[in-house]
């Protein structure tokens, strides 16, 4: 069972929570001017690594908020969390 | 290769079995190669064996990191079936289902393939709706299919508890799938590909690829370099990693799907069942062990094991529906590392090097694609284009919008 710490709330299970993907997919700010590829790289393509892994968690039976969760995909060592923000945006798109 | 036959079981017998040909080579890398694959699961393996049987393409090595089948073809649930919503989807696992009925006679190897049916159960009255379309469209596709009432449900397993959580209203039923047995196919097509001349190379992991912007020069592996005219990625869970060494990113994540079985017992359930709505689904194998999977777990992850959580809710539905089993004990469980792509379909063809293959995207549902997923794949090596069936699933819908979602008929919850 991975023992997640939600940032509001604490350690709970990880069946409280909801999985939101990797993070660091950063909605183009100008959607219109991206050639279909870019639009499929943005909406499909992955970096799924196997290691380090910043991803988005939702404690969907709790506060019901979203965070961010550092977790080893080998691992599942989870290295670190922090709130939605925490993060500087990459360049190209906010969060 | 000596075929096995009821006088050579009875010969080798008789000497007490110590002289049974190898069933494959243990082969030494060659420094070059007309084509290479790697990964040595199931579908690297018949493709393979059909490039060298089919395409007429012999000089064809297979790489394998470790042992062949290791991965998820050593992990998975043994289910075949092609009861598929969308034509193209039913059209190409239907090829297989075919493929998985001779198969034992062509590959001269016992694969054990009992089509023992696989029944589909729904527990509401709006869920029997969806599955009345899905069970017509099957049909559409040219596949069998049969819709269940509630008591047909009964009849066909007796030992079902029709008033669980939540009440069964009925299902559909695909006669011609089932199961068979998961090591034997990866033995059948790694012995077929050894017999034809393929080099099956175990203990040789990829660890990075001399290529350029349009094409593969050489794989730089861990028993030296290793050239080749054309390569294919056959390596599931793996598919990012080997496509990121050529700056190839993919539509694709990994995630875990676990399965369990229990201690052995007499022979006590003769169908394959599964519940999309509570996430269970179960089968008896031919040494008597029930296997138990459900839906997936749902975050990214390598280790090849899951998480407590998802026990928690395949086993509680599995106990709700049979009962008569919530006293067997679990006797070992583990998991695959699937390669989800967005739409839950198959990705196989070329890629924008002009010498790379790839064959990614099986997810949940690789294995039955394995005979299907090889002759089409060797059929595109060979042509440098892709197979007809191929055709939908390749890299390019993504971009182009013609996403095939098969989510719902993965039956895996995802």
């Amino acid at each position: 069972m991975l023992r997640i710490t939600c940032p509001y709330c604490g350690v709970r299970d990880q069946t409280e929570f909801r999985y939101g993907g990797e993070a660091n997919r950063n909605r183009p700010l100008q959607p219109e001017q991206c050639s279909d590829q870019q639009w499929a790289d943005y909406l499909f393509y992955r970096d799924n690594p196997k290691g380090l892994l910043r991803e988005r968690w939702v404690h969907s039976y709790g506060c019901r908020r979203w965070f961010h969760v550092m977790r080893d995909t080998v691992t599942h060592e989870i290295v670190e969390v922090s709130p939605m923000g925490a993060l500087a945006p990459a360049e190209g798109g906010g969060e | 290769m000596a075929r096995y036959s009821a006088l050579s079981l009875l010969r080798n017998a008789l000497s007490g079995h110590r002289r049974w040909p190898r069933t494959w080579q243990d082969a030494e890398p060659k420094r070059h190669y007309d084509v290479v694959i790697i990964g040595g699961g199931g579908h690297g393996l018949a493709t393979a064996c059909y490039l060298a049987t089919r395409q007429g393409i012999r000089n064809v090595a297979v790489l394998e990191k470790s042992w062949l089948g290791g991965g998820n073809s050593g992990r998975n649930t043994q289910v075949s079936r092609s009861n598929y919503f969308y034509p193209e989807s039913g059209a190409f696992y239907e090829h297989s289902l075919r493929l998985f009925e001779g198969l034992t006679d062509e590959l001269d190897f016992n694969i054990m393939f009992s089509q023992r049916g696989i029944l589909s159960i729904c527990h509401s009255a709006h869920e029997m709706e969806i599955y009345r379309r899905w069970a017509n469209a099957i049909r559409m596709n040219g596949v069998d299919s049969r819709l269940l009432s509630r008591d047909e449900v009964k009849q066909r397993v007796p030992q079902i508890n029709l008033d669980c959580r939540f009440p069964i209203t009925g299902g559909f039923i695909q006669e011609r799938g089932g199961i068979s047995r998961h090591d034997a196919l990866v033995w059948a097509y790694a012995r077929q590909a050894s017999a034809a001349g393929v080099d099956l190379v175990q203990n040789c992991e990829v660890l990075d690829f001399e290529s350029s912007d349009s094409r593969v020069a050489a794989a730089l592996t861990s028993r030296g370099r290793i050239s080749a005219d054309r390569f294919a990625l056959c390596v599931a869970g793996h598919s990012s990693q080997l496509a990121a060494l050529v700056g190839l990113r993919l539509p694709v994540s990994s995630i875990p799907l676990q399965a369990l079985v229990t201690e052995p017992v007499s022979a006590v359930f003769d169908t394959v069942m599964m519940s999309a709505r509570i996430h269970a689904y179960i089968s008896q194998s031919d040494r008597g062990e029930l296997v138990v999977g459900g839906g997936a777990d749902l975050y990214n992850s390598y280790a090849q094991r899951g998480s407590l959580g998802t026990h928690l809710e395949t086993l509680p539905a599995l106990v709700e529906l049979l009962p008569l089993f919530s006293r067997l004990r679990m006797m070992r469980h583990w998991a695959g590392t699937c390669d989800m792509a967005y739409d839950v379909s198959p990705i196989v063809g070329p890629t924008p090097l002009e010498n790379l293959f790839v064959s990614t995207g099986w997810g949940t549902g690789g294995y039955k694609a394995i005979p299907a997923g090889g002759d089409t794949l060797a059929w595109t090596i060979a042509h440098g284009c892709p197979h007809e069936l191929l055709r939908p699933f390749q890299l390019d819908r993504f971009r182009d919008g013609r996403l095939i979602d098969e989510g719902a008929a993965s039956g895996v919850a995802h």
